[in-house]
């Protein structure tokens, strides 16, 4: 089974966060990447498919020269190969415009299974799976939780809201946006690491200039506060004593 | 092409509540444009759907029947929505942001060139579509740049759910399906265990988030809890981790609390936790950066190390209450 994993580049969560100066995004010259931790669900996921059912994973990554430091850490926890999908420009492309991306670099591999992560940390539109699988007519699943191979296709379950869950059966090829929690996320080993270096990193150009855009992000900024906030300050014990204080005669639980 | 469509939700006859909220989001753009507001809600067997328009500001409503719609699948509410997005040709589409949209709607948006605008906080004149980047760090308002049809998904909570007083009659609207379009096959909907943990009635939560950073550490909030006599809760994470059991979660897909007190630890507030705790009435926030979107809906925050905090809070509490 051939499995292509889409994955993204973001900022570190604990990353300060700065409005850069055209406040149309974030000052980047500061920030620290990780890959986007719903889509290190999906590599997991990818990794122990391939260790039950043999085949192959293949990470897919669009984004500037540094998204291959992603990459090569996806190669260093078991994944085959890589493909760097090399753009400079993700941010004139909207979800519609880097799914077409994705899909012309994942087409020419004729995968049986493609998975990504239901949503970025970053942008958080939730959709490029979804999208994905539209542009390549592929069948999909979004917040899955485990997935099985059977005689003729997948098993998936899926997450709904408030505790309740679903098995859906489908053919494939298809696509799959995978849910955190469903499995323990690896570390990369010294080994792997290792082995990482020797491992093919196919870099390719989109097929296709950014161009005109469905929506547009017109300005970022710090949203406004929907509470007062009280902020209680002082030593560790002095705080304490200020909550007390707070517990007894406002919000009264104590 | 005019108006707004708003894409109610069901399930086997039940109304997904979000759907009003959907509705008054719909209802505001509506107003906004002094355009009219049209509903539909997909699925078999709709009529017997109680009441569900809104002190009749919807000028009409559609009920998308078919057979191959009784049960949900991505495959056939896009092909059947699309049909009725093409009939009634609207300006804008309005959804719940719920998981069976989070599900589909980006595929119909497709199907017209288009792309969702989800997981909407308000709408400001323009129309300008806010929502939240970086687990919440970061408001970006959005607009459309394309020519169709333009998709939105609604929050939960961020708009006041519209009134379901008046039934306005529904016209039914048969797609045309073929069982062969349809490649998934759902089955029943079932939950893993019963929750023996009822968040939701509890007085008081505290509950902790990433920044505890190890399971060992738990127990310090573990001991501030049983202090306040308060249900143990968490973020999505540290139930991911194993660290505490799913049903302790709290969430968009946990559970939905309001307690008199919630105390936040280490808890950064990213959109899908505070959809969960936002009706708490009073919320007190401990979290290491000032800048954490929990501070937003917070009455009282400190910026300070949990590490330290937690344990003088729990000598403080035990002190008072002797």
């Amino acid at each position: 089974m051939k499995i292509l994993v889409a994955i993204k580049q973001v900022p570190e969560r604990d990353a300060q966060i700065h409005v850069a100066a055209d406040g149309k995004w974030i000052d980047e010259s500061d920030l620290n990447y990780t890959i986007n931790e719903p889509d290190a669900y999906a590599l997991e996921e990818a990794l122990q498919l391939k260790e039950k059912n043999g085949g192959e994973v293949v990470v897919v990554c669009a984004g500037p020269e540094r998204v291959t430091s992603t990459l090569r850490e996806a190669l260093a926890k078991g994944a085959d190969r890589a493909i760097h999908i090399e753009a400079d420009d993700l941010g004139e492309r909207d979800t519609l415009g880097v799914a077409q991306i994705l899909a012309d670099a994942m087409k020419a591999e004729s995968p049986d299974l493609i998975l990504t992560g239901l949503q970025s940390d970053d942008l958080g539109l939730g959709q490029t799976g979804v999208v994905l699988a539209e542009l390549l007519g592929m069948p999909h699943a979004t917040l899955i939780m485990h997935v099985e191979v059977t005689g003729s296709g997948l098993k998936v379950k899926r997450e709904l809201e408030d505790g309740w869950f679903q098995h859906v059966e489908m053919p494939l090829p298809a696509l799959l946006t995978i849910q955190s929690g469903g499995n323990k996320l690896r570390y990369a080993t010294l080994m792997g690491i290792k082995k990482a270096k020797t491992k093919e990193t196919k870099t390719v150009t989109p097929s296709a200039a950014a161009g005109a855009q469905a929506i547009a992000l017109e300005r970022v900024y710090l949203p406004e506060k929907q509470k007062k906030t009280e902020m209680l300050t002082g030593s560790p014990a002095e705080v304490a004593a200020k909550i007390v204080e707070k517990l007894k005669f406002e919000v009264r639980v104590i | 092409m005019s108006g707004v469509l708003v894409v109610l939700e069901q399930r086997a006859g039940t109304w997904n509540k979000m759907s009003f909220e959907a509705l008054a989001a719909g209802q505001q753009l509506a107003a906004e444009l002094g355009v009219g507001l049209s509903a539909a809600v997909v699925g078999e067997g709709l009529q017997a759907l109680g009441g569900w328009s809104s002190s009749g500001k919807v000028d009409a409503a559609y009920a998308v029947e078919h057979a191959l719609l009784k049960e949900y699948t991505a495959d056939g509410y896009v092909a059947a929505l699309e049909q009725l997005v093409k009939k009634v040709a609207p300006a804008y589409v309005v959804f719940p942001h719920t998981y069976q949209v989070r599900d589909f709607a980006p595929a119909l948006a497709t199907r017209f060139w288009q792309v969702l605008i989800s997981d909407v906080v308000a709408i400001h004149d323009g129309p300008v579509f806010v929502r939240q980047l970086l687990q919440g760090k970061l408001n970006a308002d959005y607009k459309q740049t394309g020519a169709g049809p333009c998709f939105v998904s609604v929050q939960a909570g961020s708009f006041r759910a519209a009134e379901a007083e008046v039934a306005v009659a529904m016209e039914t609207f048969a797609p045309a399906l073929e069982a062969s379009q349809i490649r998934n096959k759902p089955g029943e909907l079932f939950r893993e265990s019963a929750q023996t943990v009822d968040l939701s009635v509890a007085p008081v939560i505290v509950s902790v988030g990433r920044g505890i950073g190890e399971q060992e550490n738990i127990g310090l909030v573990e001991e501030l809890a049983a202090a306040l006599g308060a249900e143990l809760a968490a973020s999505r994470p540290i139930c991911d981790n194993g660290w505490l059991p799913m049903e302790r979660q709290v969430g968009s897909s946990g559970q939905t609390v309001s307690p008199k007190l919630y105390l936040a630890v280490g808890i950064s507030g990213a959109i899908q936790h505070l959809v969960g705790m936002k009706g708490s009435k009073a919320v007190i926030a401990i979290n290491k950066d000032e800048n954490a979107p929990i501070f937003e809906v917070a009455d009282y925050g400190v910026v300070g190390d949990l590490f330290e905090v937690v344990p003088a809070l729990t000598k403080a509490v035990r002190e008072a209450k002797g």
